[in-house]
């Protein structure tokens, strides 16, 4: 399919929004989803909704077909060795929650480090800090420079014999910022630590590849890459996952159970305790279908000619204050010197204009940032230029709704 | 601008006024209590000092970083309560919180003034824990048992 008709697979985005047709800038906090995403879920429910892996009847049989087929599909899509490197998890903060606990409560005591960076989502900060509290290990972060990234160099200098885990997003969902994952796992290797990555802005926008990237575990979430909400993939290299403790016991995840002892199922399965989130597997699978069908390559390319068409019109824009550095992924984070992102967010809204005003579940970054709070408008596949000079527009209006407010 | 007419229900001239000119913003004298709070989901916080003797609010002051809607909210609530005694300043908490749920709410008993123009915000329920923070903080503080926001995902 030609990304150019792209967007009429998309219900949602054909609405009139406070009398404005919907301008959607906010799919870096989730996605909208396509036709065959919507109708992958519909058709398990109509016609094939039943329990999988257990039970010989045919829907079972159908309903394990589609949760297998897309635990298939989702290997190859990120260039994993191994289906059972691949476990489905209710999204990218469970997953990194998972590692945090199993792996890192295993495999980190007193005096050990963990290195971060102070661009990370609070899903990516917080589970290390509950796991250092209860180890004893100790926080380190690669520092930033100006612009928005991290060096090399600085992440040499940060990560030591004592370092464990190296924790990191793939993309900042702030900045933008695109983090040298290869470099940085190289690294770690050296000093025997392993690296965790926080893919849930970059799998929607980018090809990623597991073997080139060589880090140990990735997590990212279905909604944010046309998928439904609900499930999420952790990606683990097998030896890791091997020797990891399960993290829900359960149905499903056990091989023999004891009144006194139990053995879980081999990998995947002794991750996915309970029955699995079987409709949503089967929606990730479809966009998975989708999005290669369109191309990971075209959509990149697609986001970045839109990014920078913004970045030039942002520039025609007095007081707009733009955050993060110059080569970036597809979203724009702001501030305007008037009028407040909150107060931003809704102007703009009136407009039928949605984009994303907060703290961006980033509170460390924004106190890096010095700021309580700023506006993003982040950009996926069925984004155009049209999309941005609307929302150029929007931005004078409010910039002049608020100077007559004022005045 | 005729389009404007939805946000003009929100943006009143007075909302603007005492976001451009707050009342009582600063720190205020000794013996004061001061209570921080903050909306999770937004990054909004404001600190608010009161200065509490004979059961009469005797002074009210508030710094904090926000929205237009919370800094005129909290420049507003901090002019209601200023010289009332405990006990009126929480009800008329209570008219506020009444207004903010879309309940009809008493207007008789306390000269509202400026606070009923922050009525528009209900249509905007995106924006009415921005109107409610200082509010919440001055229940807080004296010593009412406020239910605390929760951090959004």
């Amino acid at each position: 399919m030609d990304i150019k008709n792209v967007k009429d697979m998309f219900p949602v985005l054909d609405q009139e929004v406070n009398g404005h047709p919907l301008v959607y800038l906010d799919s870096a906090a989730t996605s909208q989803k396509p036709l065959p995403v919507i109708e992958a879920l519909g058709d398990y429910y109509r016609r094939y909704n039943s329990n999988v892996h257990r039970g010989v009847h045919t829907l079972g049989t159908m309903a394990t077909e589609g949760y297998e087929g897309t635990r298939e599909k989702v290997k190859t899509f990120i260039g994993a060795k191994r289906s059972e490197e691949i476990i489905f998890t209710r999204g990218t903060t469970t997953a990194l929650n998972m590692v945090a606990n199993s792996y890192g409560r295993a495999n980190l005591s007193e005096g050990d480090e963990i290195v971060l960076t102070q661009m990370e989502h609070h899903s990516n900060i917080i589970p290390w800090q509950q796991v250092a509290k209860a180890t004893g290990a100790k926080l380190h972060y690669i520092p930033m420079q100006n612009d928005g990234t991290i060096t090399v160099e600085d992440a040499r200098n940060t990560i030591t014999d004592k370092t464990k885990i190296v924790a990191m997003g793939h993309v900042s969902n702030v900045l933008g910022t695109v983090n040298p994952i290869k470099e940085v796992t190289a690294i770690a290797h050296e000093h025997n630590a392993v690296t965790v990555v926080d893919g849930a802005q970059s799998v929607p926008h980018m090809k990623v590849d597991m073997q080139d990237l060589n880090c140990d575990f990735y997590a990212f979430s279905a909604h944010k890459m046309c998928g439904p909400t609900g499930i999420g993939v952790l990606y683990g290299k097998k030896k890791h996952l091997k020797q990891m403790e399960p993290f829900e016991f359960g149905g499903e995840m056990i091989d023999f159970v004891d009144l006194y002892e139990s053995t879980w199922k081999e990998l995947p399965w002794k991750f996915e305790g309970g029955t699995p989130i079987i409709a949503g597997a089967i929606g990730l699978g479809a966009a998975i279908d989708f999005l290669e069908d369109i191309g990971m390559d075209n959509i990149t390319a697609h986001e970045t000619k839109l990014t920078n068409y913004a970045l030039e019109r942002f520039s025609e824009l007095e007081g707009l204050e733009v955050f993060g550095p110059e080569k970036r992924a597809g979203l724009i984070t702001f501030n305007s010197e008037e009028v407040h992102p909150h107060d931003l967010a809704t102007v703009l809204d009136a407009d039928g204009i949605a984009v994303r005003a907060g703290h961006h579940c980033a509170q460390p970054l924004m106190k890096w940032l010095n700021v309580t709070a700023t506006a993003r408008a982040s950009f996926y596949l069925y984004n155009t230029e049209e999309d941005i000079d609307k929302l150029v527009n929007g931005l004078s209006k409010a910039k002049e709704y608020f100077g007559d407010v004022f005045a | 601008m005729s389009s404007h007419s939805d946000l003009d229900t929100l943006y009143r001239q007075v909302i603007m006024d005492h976001y451009k000119n707050p009342r009582n913003r600063g720190e205020a004298e000794s013996g004061t209590v001061t209570v921080n709070m903050n909306n999770p989901t937004c990054g909004d916080r404001i600190q608010l000092q009161m200065h509490v003797e004979d059961d009469t609010i005797q002074d009210a002051k508030f710094v904090g970083e926000g929205c237009s809607i919370s800094l005129s909210s909290a420049s507003m609530m901090t002019e209601a309560v200023k010289g009332r005694p405990v006990g009126e300043a929480l009800e008329i908490a209570e008219v506020f919180s009444d207004m903010m749920q879309g309940k009809d709410y008493d207007d008789e008993k306390y000269d509202l003034g400026d606070i009923e123009a922050l009525q528009g915000v209900t249509k905007f329920p995106a924006r009415i824990k921005c109107a409610t923070l200082s509010w919440k903080a001055m229940e807080k503080g004296l010593g009412e048992d406020v239910e605390e926001d929760e951090d959004e995902d």
